[in-house]
């Protein structure tokens, strides 16, 4: 199974080796991962997806909270969260497909980001689901590169 | 008043308490040791970094107080990467000072640099590039915290020459705030509960101890506990001594090479209670098989060692001694009714497991056998020494033979298992407690990993004992080969060896030898009495094994008994 987690760590040099170390070391997976600093400047926030069964992922989530720089471990198992993802696609775009490549985009409620005579780059965000999606269709017209940013993820506010 | 880099350093060792430093010098350390005579701190100077991290290591185990060590950059770093690893896999706290090439050269590749923080990162529990002195005192006390509170183990800290001669107005800080390091030591108080309810139902209940009730000094509370519930007892390499050997019920360490009373007991018991003990491979064999029985009890002040390999039933987070504390009021305000009755069938099993197949080997007039050796080194030294191992068979008859009443008696690399660690750790040890008798039981091949330290004993008047069971391999690998492998000795014979003897002597310390059983003896009384440090080389059985001995990664009841 996948999991997200997020990870506040102390936003300092050598924290992020020390979390993929523990990952390499542990022969723990890491899909994808991303880090940023967070509203306090001293703290940093990395987003990470893994997968492992019931007793891997209570491991990971302590091994992770034993590091000493690690402040905290939110694990998306136990709450609701809303997550997020940017893609930047670079799509071929040639007078016979330029309209079809729009039309996609603006379902998506993607954008052009850089256009030239034969190819629009074009950025969409939304949740893993729906950057598939997008792929999928473009990828029939021609897809020249794609960048990811890896998920981010927020717990949802109580409601009420 | 304004103090250098160096200056801070040793009035932070002060404030610690450091009586004493091992280590060797370098260009990155001579400010530090350029300061040093000014300060009332032993050193001790090693002949190789290795050593350096062993001997604070053994001087750790051996007192419960955290061994510093220090040492240059580049090489001088990366000699002390074994030590390090050897004390990260026991949990034992020291502290390596390492020093560094300028900040402003880091990472161009300078003379002697080495990433020695990425080197070491895995294998510490954590640790520290100095960048800035304003940060130096903090570091340092953080350093020594992180090493011995919680579950204790290295710590590391990287010292950039020009950080050691940078000037700042000094302070101690009083107050330690590491927002991602709150370790538990309280245990939950339900769970205790839910786990005495459990010990009240058991039938067949067993301890099973680990190094944890040593750090946690608890093993007064380990016994009271053990004889409160009769419960019987058995610990790992690593717990021995935590509980006293010559006790009805004491079990004998279990695992790989434990007793058949120990292993039975474990995969027969209804109630496993795991005391600082982490279910490691040499302890549980193959896994689905491990104490198929029982319902487990696990208390461990770190969670990551909980459910990692055994699925544990009641988990407690927090330090043994709290634990064990408040099981103990548990017991005395609702003791178990008729335990006297309800213990007494599983104990007749044990006693019945003990006669049948206890540790035995035979002693022939003509060639000594290396458990005689152990037996005649405790019966000499009347149980009290400090002793300390190699690694291989040396370390295993060692702990199968001589027997440990005292929590910090018996010194060895059970998680790492790194030859060469006896010698330096037994000089940490005699540092610390220069009148007691400190005793490696050695193998001859470990003791050449790190023979140069025997220099160290002699220059610092460290009179070590070293007793070789000289079998003329690498003993335990032969072992595998010999009933695993058809006998294919391959690259494990070490009959080319020195003599051991004259290089005791051309170290300027005692050699002795003994080649027959009547002679091991004496050799032992002579090693005793002698003032100085002291090699015996004892020429033991070649092909001698150690049994009882479970194949890796087979159940533990399958036990070779021969
Ligand atoms: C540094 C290191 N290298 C290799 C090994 C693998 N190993 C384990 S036991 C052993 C043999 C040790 O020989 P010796 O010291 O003579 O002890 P014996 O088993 O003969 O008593 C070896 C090579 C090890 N544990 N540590
Ligand atoms: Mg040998």
């Amino acid at each position: 199974m996948r999991h997200t987690l997020g990870v506040l760590v102390e936003n300092q040099p050598g924290v992020l080796s020390r979390v993929a170390g523990l990952f390499s070391g542990r022969s723990f997976n890491i899909e994808c991962l991303t880090v940023a600093e967070t509203l306090d400047p001293e703290v940093s926030r990395i987003t990470l997806v893994t997968t492992g069964d019931e007793m891997i992922m209570e491991q990971i989530v302590k091994q992770l909270n034993k590091l000493v720089s690690v402040i905290k471990v939110i694990d998306f198992r136990e709450v609701k969260f809303v997550d997020r993802e940017m893609a930047l696609i670079k799509v071929k775009a040639e007078a016979a497909t330029r309209a079809e490549v729009l039309r996609i985009v603006d379902i998506f409620r993607g954008k052009v980001v850089d256009v030239s005579p034969t190819f629009y780059t074009i950025e969409v965000t939304g949740d893993e689901g729906k950057i598939q999606a997008i792929l999928d269709l473009l990828e029939q017209l021609g897809i020249v590169e794609v960048v990811r940013t890896g998920k981010v993820a927020i717990a949802r506010s109580k409601k009420g | 008043m304004k103090l250098t880099g160096a200056q801070i350093f040793f009035e932070c060792l002060k404030a610690e308490k450091v009586d004493v430093i091992f280590g060797l010098p370098g260009g990155a350390v001579i400010d530090i040791y350029d300061e040093m005579p000014k300060h009332n701190i032993r050193h001790i100077l090693v002949r190789h970094e290795q050593g350096a991290t062993h001997m604070a290591d053994g001087y750790a185990r051996a007192t419960g107080r955290v061994g510093v060590c220090l040492v240059t950059s580049g090489p001088g770093a990366t000699n002390t990467v074994t030590g390090i690893a050897t004390a990260y896999m026991d949990s034992i706290p020291i502290v390596v000072f390492t020093g560094q090439v300028p900040t402003a050269l880091i990472g161009n590749d300078a003379f002697q640099e080495a990433d020695i923080v990425g080197i070491s990162r895995p294998c510490t529990k954590h640790n520290f590039l100095v960048t800035d002195v304003r940060d130096l005192a903090r570091i340092i006390r953080e350093a020594f915290y992180l090493a011995r509170s919680g579950r204790p183990g290295p710590v590391l800290v990287d010292l950039p020459k020009d950080v050691q001669n940078a000037k700042i107005d000094f302070k101690y800080p009083k107050k330690i705030d590491l927002k991602g390091y709150k370790p538990t030591y309280e245990a939950h108080m339900g769970q205790i509960k839910r786990a005495y309810t459990a010990i009240g139902k058991a039938k067949k209940p067993v301890i099973y101890a680990g190094g944890g009730v040593i750090a946690s000094s608890a093993a007064k509370e380990l016994k009271q506990f053990g004889e409160s519930i009769k419960c019987p007892v058995t610990t790992t390499l690593m717990g021995l001594g935590g509980f006293p050997a010559p006790h009805e019920l004491w079990l004998g360490m279990l695992g790989m090479h434990g007793t058949f009373r120990a292993n039975m007991a474990v995969a027969t018991t209804d109630l496993l209670i795991a005391i600082g003990a982490r279910f490691d491979d040499r302890i549980t064999g193959k896994l689905d098989e491990f104490a198929p029985t029982a319902k487990i009890i696990h208390i461990d002040i770190d969670p990551t060692s909980i459910s990692k390999n055994v699925k544990v039933d009641i988990p407690i987070v927090g330090d043994c001694k709290d634990a064990l504390k408040k099981l103990l009021r548990l017991v005395k305000e609702n003791p178990i009714s008729n335990l006297k009755k309800v213990r007494k069938p599983w104990l007749d099993q044990i006693q019945k497991w003990k006669e049948t197949y206890p540790l035995a080997y035979e002693q022939t007039d003509d060639v000594i056998k290396p458990q005689y050796v152990v037996e005649k080194l405790y019966e000499l030294s009347k149980g009290k020494a400090i002793i300390t191992t190699e690694v291989g068979q040396n370390q295993m008859w060692a702990a199968q033979y001589y027997h440990f009443f005292e929590p910090r008696t018996l010194l060895t690399s059970g998680g790492l298992g790194t030859m060469g660690y006896g010698l330096p750790a037994a000089i940490g040890a005699q540092a610390a407690f220069p009148d007691r008798l400190v005793l490696d039981i050695a193998g001859d091949g470990s003791i050449q990993m790190c023979i140069q330290e025997l220099t160290t004993a002699v220059e610092n008047n460290l009179p070590v004992k070293v007793a070789i069971l000289n079998n003329q391999y690498l003993g335990m690998v032969r072992q595998w080969q010999q009933i695993f492998y058809e006998k294919q000795y391959c690259a494990t014979c070490l009959k080319i060896a020195p003599d051991f003897v004259k290089l005791a002597e051309a170290y300027g310390a005692l050699g002795l030898r003994a080649t027959k059983p009547n002679e091991v003896e004496p050799v032992i009384r002579e090693a005793f009495a002698s003032p100085k440090p002291v090699i015996m080389d004892f020429a033991v059985n070649p092909e001698e094994c150690v049994y009882p001995m479970v194949p890796a990664g087979a159940a533990m009841t399958e036990m070779l008994l021969v």
